[in-house]
């Protein structure tokens, strides 16, 4: 006990202990975040030299530099490390360092759970990876390659990297359920006493609703994979017609979890671009109270849409009718949100510095994304397009330009805020021009590959595709590049340059920009008072 | 002290975490190797296992010292009640996962297999003369002939064994809160034989299914969804009782007070949880089984 009560003294007193250790034993939000930043950064990159392995196969038609199945894990594992790895993590170290910070909270609610949240990821991503890499070096049979959905009966076909695979996933699970209980309950719970819900950022309303998703879904997943690991080894059924199983039903618990989690990777997109736009346009944010309804609606939806991932699948035609349906009354809680951000910009004071580039070029490029998804969403449509890489453009605008450009965009927003130092805006705009170019040259043709039909997840084609792959290619070479100028402007951002004020943007409203740059590494140890100078959307308030 | 009494309570550097981490990552790679037929995988996984329950040990003891000395303020135990209520949301979800296979299975897969709506040629073609009926091992009978386990027989029982304790541990939450202890330890001691008694039977139903009734984890579909569904409860049920069993012991150490007892009430709320769920199972797997 005396132990205890002498640590105590240390928490509010001392900043962080030094080495490596400090990073393996914080229970600090700011420090997780980082961790959960890096880390994401890290994998981005891993997952970007597997997309470029995919790309140089499919520069030119006939097999060029890979075996089809090397192929096949390359498409399979670029996908779980960009959507487990990449996007999801980064949102949560987002989360870390924002939500405490935007809410008046000292921290995390749970804070050494915060830690064991991270600290699980490099693990499963050892378990994950493990038999990809062992593979290249010649040790057993790869990766898996059924694709990152792993549909039986082909996923039971995966050799010795199947066990891991599932297992990845389950730790995967765990961390994101944990991250989640975590967020919501420093939402819940942390806010300072003036923080009223419908005074929150809008960043802090998409986090609480995606950690809901998160909550609901993932231990699906865990059941899913959990049904194929006995299938393979413990003599169920349950994918199996010949036991009275099916292998569409696999399809159909997969997606119940998948849907929800392709808004688990917007959502808070929505939130980063809601927090920039209304700073760079110097107005409130438009329509703030129908965002977070709207955000709602969309969470809600997302659970009773799954089916439309398997239209072709053979369903009963009120199935289909019904999905298609429900699935484009999507649009309508989404085109709120665009709208509401055309709007914030109408009339506004703009200016255009890095982050605001990104958050237009998210405005547009996600839409024409949502659009394809509409168009997908039709199903006699959809039996023409269906794993055509007019499927494979619509996802890619919606998780590249979509997620990670507002990813980015929020990386820009706040890292004045993380370092204390403004970063070299030249760079930004190179990197944001460079980006937003060649990732149009990257999926824009891939969308008239796939309405010509040529299929995903073949590392061959027809001649007839040569000349759009070969612009494709030439675009993922482009943007694979353009992204080391990104870690570039990071790495100088770290290590000093102009000092960040407070407020770092003129515009900027919100509890964050209350403290300085960089925030001390423990902030609202008492909670903050709150006026309507400091809340990100005071025209909303309750006059 | 008076420093951190009336604010919340952030801990400083912890090592639990990044230990649970590796045992989760040692007895996991154990598994995978040994599915892999390395049977040293076993032997990897159980020292796995061994650290994880070190780290459960190290963390709830770490917290359980902090909470009875008294750091945790009002927030904190709110924190830890939303922490484990969603937690519990998350297994109501891992469960509905097997539910909704059942279901699907029962109410589609299988009459489709039947030659019923969408099933007609797949029937005609593929499983030309397969009747659907529920419960089925499937066309290619999978298992052979099975019979099932009578619902109102050992199924009943613990159906009231499992209704019984969750009155139990209402008793000891109430003579908790009005401080009587010796009613306390026996509700609680009451509450977690109840718990062993319900495997006990359950283990024994087991035996009797894979003796004598020929029902097993791979006869076909009901196999799956019967043995995955029950077996997933009751390891629920023996972490419930394992938990019981820590705070019984924490009782006779003189932990909780009328007023503050979290760890008990999340213990409590698990057990619920865990009754809530079989009797799901009762009326789904056992009693509207034909
Ligand atoms: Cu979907």
């Amino acid at each position: 006990m005396s132990e205890t009560t002498a640590h105590m003294h240390d928490d509010h007193d001392h900043g962080p202990a030094s080495g490596i250790m400090r990073w393996i034993t914080t229970t600090n939000h700011k420090d997780i975040g980082t961790l959960y930043l890096v880390f994401a950064l890290l994998m981005f990159f891993v997952g970007g030299l597997m997309a470029l392995v995919i790309r140089a196969e499919l520069f030119m038609p006939g097999l060029q530099l890979v075996e089809p199945d090397f192929f096949n894990q390359m498409t399979t594992m670029h996908a779980l490390v960009m959507i487990f790895g990449a996007v999801m993590p980064a949102f949560v170290g987002f989360a870390n360092w924002m939500v405490p910070m935007m809410v008046g909270a000292p921290d995390m609610a749970l804070p050494r759970m915060n830690n064991w949240s991270f600290w699980i990821i490099p693990f499963a991503f050892t378990m994950l990876l493990l038999p990809l890499v062992l593979g290249i070096f010649g040790i057993g049979g790869g990766g898996p390659a059924s694709g990152w959905t792993l549909y039986p009966p082909l996923s039971l076909q995966t050799g010795d990297a199947f066990a891991f695979t599932i297992f990845a996933v389950h730790m995967l699970g765990i961390s994101s359920i944990m991250g989640a209980i975590n967020i919501i309950a420093t939402i819940l719970n942390m806010r300072a006493p003036d923080m009223t819900l419908l005074r929150m950022p809008l960043f802090v309303w998409t986090w609480l609703i995606t950690a809901f998703l998160l909550i609901a879904v993932m231990p699906v997943l865990a059941g899913a994979v959990t049904m194929l690991l006995t299938d393979r080894f413990f003599g169920t059924t349950f994918f199996s017609a010949a036991g009275g199983g099916d292998p569409v039903m696999f399809q159909h618990i997969f997606w119940f979890f998948g849907h929800p989690e392709v808004y688990i990777m917007i959502l808070p997109a929505f939130g980063i671009i809601s927090e920039i736009i209304p700073t760079f346009a110097r107005k409130p944010l438009f329509g703030y109270t129908s965002m977070v309804y709207a955000t709602a609606s969309i969470a809600f939806l997302s659970f009773i849409v799954w089916a439309h991932h398997m239209f072709t699948v053979g369903m009963p035609l009120g199935a289909e009718i019904y999905f298609m349906l429900a699935t484009m009354m999507i649009a309508v809680p989404t085109g709120v949100k665009v709208f509401n951000w055309v709007t914030t910009m109408w009339k506004g004071a703009m200016t255009f510095e890095t982050p605001m580039l990104w958050a237009i070029s998210f405005v547009v490029l996600f839409t024409i994304g949502g659009f394809s998804g509409l168009m997908l969403a039709i199903v006699p449509v959809d039996f023409q397009y269906h794993d055509t890489y007019f499927v494979v453009a619509h996802f890619h605008y919606v998780l590249v330009t979509g997620a990670v450009f507002a990813l980015i965009a929020g990386m820009y927003y706040w890292i004045p805020k993380w370092t204390g130092y403004m970063y070299n805006e030249k760079l930004g705009k190179w990197h944001f021009w460079l980006s937003t170019i060649f990732v149009n040259i990257l999926f824009f043709p891939q969308h008239y590959l796939g309405l010509a039909g040529m299929p995903r997840r073949i590392p061959d084609y027809s001649v007839q595709f040569a000349e759009f792959n070969m612009i494709s290619s030439i675009g993922a070479f482009g943007f694979g590049i353009s992204q080391l100028l990104m870690v570039a402007v990071i790495w100088q951002c770290v290590r000093g340059g102009k000092k960040a004020s407070a407020r770092v943007w003129e515009g900027a409203r919100g509890l964050e920009w209350t403290v300085p740059s960089p925030a001390p590494y423990h902030t609202f140890e008492t909670p903050p008072a709150i006026d309507d100078s400091m809340v990100a959307h005071p025209d909303d308030l309750a006059h | 002290m008076a420093h951190t009494q009336g604010s919340y309570y952030v801990p400083h550097g912890t090592k639990w975490p990044i230990l649970g981490s590796i045992g989760m990552f040692i007895a996991l790679f154990g598994a995978a190797i040994w599915l892999n037929d390395a049977d040293i995988g076993r032997n990897i996984m159980f020292i796995g296992t061994a650290i994880i329950i070190l780290m459960l040990f190290g963390w709830f003891g770490q917290v359980i010292r902090e909470s009875e000395s008294g750091v945790y303020n009002d927030q904190v135990d709110t924190s830890f009640r939303m922490g484990m209520l969603w937690f519990i949301f998350s297994e109501v979800m891992f469960f509905a996962a097997f539910f909704g296979a059942l279901f699907y299975a029962r109410t589609l897969a299988v009459p489709w297999l039947g030659g019923e709506g969408m099933g007609a040629s797949t029937n005609e073609y593929l499983w030309n003369g397969f009747e659907a009926v529920w419960p089925t091992n499937g066309p290619a009978e999978i298992g052979g002939k099975f019979q099932t386990v009578p619902a109102f027989d050992v199924p009943l029982w613990n159906t009231l064994i499992l209704l019984t304790s969750g009155l139990t541990i209402t008793l000891a939450h109430h003579a908790l809160k009005k401080a009587q202890r010796t009613p306390l330890i026996i509700w609680l001691a009451a509450t977690f034989l109840l718990g062993f008694f319900f495997l006990y039977l359950q283990a024994a139903e087991y035996m009797e299914a894979y003796q004598h009734l020929n029902l097993k984890l791979s006869t076909g579909v009901y196999g799956s969804t019967f043995f995955m569904l029950t077996g997933f409860h009751g390891l629920h049920v023996t972490i419930g009782s394992i938990m019981l069993v820590v705070i019984w012991f924490r009782v006779l150490r003189g932990h909780f007070k009328p007023e503050n007892h979290f760890g008990f009430e999340a213990v409590a709320w698990y057990w619920h949880f865990v009754d809530v769920v079989w009797l799901g199972l009762f009326v789904f797997v056992y009693v509207l089984v034909a």
